[in-house]
């Protein structure tokens, strides 16, 4: 039965009232189907109208031994009447399906903050694995949080047992009655959650009908248990939102969409080429389901022959696409290289993760903007967007069609491992809004005596785009350098200087036809501007907004064409007194603003693993703007000024 | 592939770009060759398209007046791989050589011969990296001398034949740069439908010339050459002798040509083209022509098939596709912030 210690403060109760927002973790092993709970309360709480951001935290293991720390897997979910931009930075409730998962998750948790707790599976075993040498549940150790526990295993197994599944099937149906529970918390609609048991388990029907039951046991506990007052029932109001038709996506899912709709705009067949690798192959799951919108889908045997089978697609005439993360887009590379030569459309998706080499696989990071902007033999600049949220995907995917199929170039778009994973809710986009680029391919051969040219230039410095297969245009191209018009192979010294000129020329171009940048939060010219780029949107949108309610005067820019920048970016930029760079890398972005625009660019650095903090970059501010000096924040480091940590 | 027949002559087929190999190069003879046999294909230029590698055979696309795409080391199979699945119309060659195949790119001309993309693709063996000045290469025979290898390499060559019939491959061919039956064997692989491998014997005449001579030589080529031709006895010598099967050992063996036991050529057969792709030169003739011939489905013809059949009965709507899933409706906003 339930029991609950206090010991929290007035002001710790109310630090944050729950009416506005609540951040939720559901915490377990591996094998207890967090992911899936994580994900279909997403879903009630997007169609509760709800703003939302998901933060999925698994670990690189399929199956880790049961019931030890690191194979703990966990789904946050922060959602409120408000905006929300971030998965939230300390859980107000953490559901812990057993010890290592307490262990893990509990010291993240707000003071003050709710712990329920499967005490069914608090034995001396499983204490034990989790490195706990007492009972947490009955020594004190957690008195800073409310808790509560009972036997979730055991009132799952006496829910599912008119159905006569075997004990192990039947403590499967653990996460459904722990969602029931949540579902009962935040008084939602267990509809939605019912349907989808039916259709999942549609040829398994004992086991829809046990999850079911386990879902509605879960849901009349938490009605008629009385557990007292820090477990009860709330109602968080709708969020304000645009009027319009939602769903919730995650980046995968929206950069797949937006993939196919930029497809569509050019009116080109899609060719996408990927090899397996975590966390990008959502990417191609998701696309090989979609063949009807003309799409090609390619396992390859490896990273380069997948980039390159797209580079052959593109000199067919379809749209090119390849995707990975950074050690497979390492090994891309040399492709890319020639696809900057013989200047063929190509998008190069990359969902980042913790590197270098293999590195964090299941955890995010965005360390490869470096790779993406430097990192090749030679000049051979590409075009470089990132992507700042799940939502933001679709559009950059767009875009990228966009610049690639209108400069005949390769585009790297950057993406990355909490983008790819993280769910948001979307307002479906009306297609006719979007304005379709459609391509044309060259096929006027030339006059008697005249030789084709297949490196002729237009005002955007792009070649044309001549498939095999039409009459009259036979050419022939590769990574060797040619002589500007015909293409055929020169070496001269002047040649490559004008080429690589031409090169260089064309991808600093797209600048041209990108929007200039804009200050998305506080104003130009302000005392501190925090520049970010990808998926620390969220913290440091956030984290800005507390600043500006706080009275200082702070603005958010957040780049998304790394390469090139926008045209106003340097005025834009030398408009504010202090600028401070936080990102989930060592100071990338940070070099470049520093190289192109002799700006004195400060860092705000963090590896973790996991997303920033809204806290942190509070902090950072704070300290940039010499209030409460509190420079460093755990597991951040702040640097005052170049190379010099304080 | 254009089934109408497209008249041109070998002179249509070779482009205005000068010819850069060494003087004396077997490439010239393999070039020639080619460009003789379009005509004789039928093809249309606009819908021919070589694609290659690097190394000396990989300038190969630079010289024929049709599409041509010179791309980087090993990678020329996943192009065409690409290039072929985006538009199955075209004729695709791959140009390429020992290094390039079967070392550098040895990952995807395995892959390439076991999905059975329909191409030709022609492997110049020379046993030698001759664009990057000598070294030995995979297919190098054991002790040869190289700057690399100043003792000589030790590590055993592979046998390129043996390779693509590990890796699945359907057609499996063996020709000699300068000999006249050159044209017959690309004719061959022309109609072969699925990935045809044709391994060319090609002398490097600056880094490792006369290489192949116990065999390529005038004096030698009798008794050392074994032309397979379908459904005709296994005949070389001038018919005097032939090849049986030694059914003790349960291999081939060299007999009078008028044994009744020499064999029928049956290109179909696996465990005979094995056998003859491994024949070791010093006691038999080595094995030209095609070796081995059983048609498959292509992978292009079975991408698309399974392409067609998941989209058929679906319209491509994009405004559905963004709205699909669970939706929900904002009417008017609850309340301001």
């Amino acid at each position: 039965m339930a029991t609950a210690s206090h010991r929290v403060t007035q002001t710790e109760a109310t630090a944050r009232p729950p009416q506005e927002a609540v951040v939720v973790r559901f915490a377990g092993d591996s094998g207890d189907g967090m992911q899936l709970t994580g994900g279909q309360f997403t879903l009630s709480t997007a169609l509760a109208g709800n703003d939302l951001a998901t933060f999925p935290d698994f670990p690189a293991e399929i199956r880790a031994p049961q019931g030890t720390t690191f194979g703990v897997s966990a789904f946050q979910i922060n959602f409120g009447s408000c905006a929300i931009d971030t998965a939230g930075d300390q859980p107000d409730v953490l559901i812990a399906m057993n010890p290592a998962a307490l262990k893990v998750n509990a010291k993240e948790v707000r003071d003050g903050g709710l712990l329920i707790v499967d005490e069914g599976e608090f034995t001396a075993r499983n204490l034990a694995k989790a490195g706990y040498e007492q009972n947490p549940l009955e020594d004190g150790s957690l008195a800073k949080w409310q808790v509560v526990h009972f036997n979730i295993s055991q009132l799952t197994l006496d829910a599912v047992k008119p159905f006569g599944l075997g004990n192990k099937e039947a403590l499967r149906c653990k996460n459904m009655w722990t969602l029931g529970l949540a579902l009962w918390m935040f008084d939602r609609d267990r509809e939605p959650i019912v349907d989808w048991l039916k259709k999942k388990f549609a040829k398994a029907p004992e086991l829809a009908e046990a999850n079911i039951a386990a879902l509605n046991a879960g849901h009349a506990y938490g009605e008629t248990a009385e557990m007292g007052a820090p477990f009860k029932q709330h109602h968080i109001a709708a969020a304000p939102a645009e009027p319009g038709l939602y769903r919730t996506v995650t980046g995968a899912e929206s950069l797949a969409l937006g993939l196919v709709a930029g497809c569509q705009l050019a009116g080109l067949k899609m060719f996408f080429g990927s090899y397996p690798i975590t966390p990008a192959s959502p990417l191609l799951h998701h696309l090989a389901r979609l063949k009807e919108f003309g799409i090609t889908t390619f396992q390859a045997e490896d990273e380069i022959a997948a980039a390159c089978a797209a580079i052959g697609a593109s000199y067919a005439g379809q749209l090119g696409i390849t995707s990975s993360s950074g050690p497979g887009i390492a090994l891309k590379m040399e492709a890319v290289g020639l696809a900057i030569m013989t200047e063929l459309p190509l998008v190069v998706v990359n969902s980042q993760r913790g590197g270098p080499s293999t590195g964090l696989p299941t955890k995010t990071e965005q360390s490869d903007l470096y790779q993406a902007v430097y990192g090749r033999n030679a000049d051979s600049p590409v075009p470089v967007i990132a992507a700042r949220s799940p939502a933001d995907a679709f559009d950059c995917a767009i875009e990228a069609c966009r610049i690639a199929t209108r400069y005949m170039t390769p585009v790297i778009l950057l993406t990355d491992g909490y983008i790819a994973n993280a769910a948001e809710p979307w307002r479906v986009p009306d297609m006719s809004n979007y304005q379709p680029f459609p391509v044309s391919f060259f096929d006027t051969p030339p006059g008697e005596g005249e030789a084709v040219m297949p490196y002729s230039r237009n005002e955007d410095l792009a070649r044309p785009w001549i498939r095999p297969g039409t009459p009259g245009l036979e050419h022939r191209i590769g990574g060797i350098e040619k002589a500007p018009g015909t293409g055929n192979i020169d070496y001269r010294p002047e040649v490559h200087q004008e080429m690589t000129n031409t090169r260089v020329g064309k991808v600093l171009g797209v600048a041209n036809s990108i929007p200039d940048q804009e200050v998305c939060l506080g104003r130009e010219e302000a005392e501190l501007a925090v520049v970010g780029w990808g998926s620390t949107f969220g913290p440091i949108h956030q984290a800005v907004r507390r600043a500006i309610a706080k009275g200082q005067d702070v603005a958010h820019v957040h780049v998304r064409h790394i390469w090139p920048m926008p045209k106003n970016m340097s005025v834009l930029l030398k408009g504010f007194k202090h600028i401070l760079v936080p990102e989930m890398n060592m100071g990338q972005l940070k070099t470049v603003l520093r190289d192109q625009f002799l700006v004195d660019a400060k860092s705000v650095t963090k590896v973790s693993g996991h997303p920033f903090r809204i806290a942190e970059i509070e902090a950072a501010i704070d300290a940039q703007l010499g209030i409460d000096s509190r420079a460093r924040v755990e597991g951040t480091t702040f640097t005052t000024s170049a190379g010099e940590n304080a | 592939m254009n089934e109408m027949t497209t008249i041109t002559t070998a002179k249509d087929w070779a482009s205005d770009q000068e010819v850069r190999w060494c003087p004396g190069c077997g490439d010239y003879a393999v070039l020639k060759a080619v460009q003789r046999t379009m005509p004789d294909l039928g093809v249309a230029r606009e819908k021919t398209v070589f694609i290659s590698g690097i190394g000396c055979s990989s300038r190969f696309p630079y010289y024929m007046a049709c599409y041509g795409f010179h791309t980087i080391h090993g990678r020329a199979a996943a192009i065409a791989t690409g290039a072929k699945l985006a538009n199955p119309e075209l004729d695709v060659w791959i140009i390429t050589g020992d290094g390039d195949a079967l070392s550098i790119g040895g990952n995807h001309t395995m892959h390439v011969l076991r999905r059975n993309l329909d191409c030709q693709i022609l492997l110049f063996n020379n046993e030698i990296y001759g664009l990057t000045k000598g070294q030995y290469s995979p297919t190098s025979r054991v002790g040869t001398r190289s700057p690399s290898t100043p003792f000589g390499s030790v590590d055993r060559p592979v046998t390129p034949c043996a390779f693509a019939l590990g890796s699945g491959a359907r057609f499996i061919a063996r020709g000699i740069d300068v000999h006249k039956n050159l044209p017959d064997v690309l004719k061959a692989a022309h109609a072969h439908r699925g990935a045809s491998f044709v391994e060319i014997f090609q002398n490097c005449i600056v880094y490792n010339d006369d290489v192949f001579a116990s065999f390529t030589e005038k004096q030698a080529a009798a008794e050392k050459q074994l032309w397979l031709e379908a459904g005709q006895k296994m005949l070389f010598a001038g018919g005097a002798k032939g090849i049986a099967l030694d059914r003790e050992r349960l291999a081939l063996k060299v007999v009078p040509g008028d044994d009744p036991d020499v064999l029928i050529h049956d290109p179909t057969n696996r465990q005979l083209a094995a056998m003859l792709i491994l024949m070791p030169t010093e006691a038999y003739p080595i094995a030209l022509g095609v070796i081995y011939e059983d048609p498959r489905p292509t992978f292009e013809s079975a991408v698309i098939e399974q392409n067609e059949a998941a989209a058929s009965g679906k319209t491509p709507d994009l405004q559905a596709l963004v709205a699909k899933g669970q939706t929900w409706m904002v009417e008017k906003e609850p309340h301001q912030i």
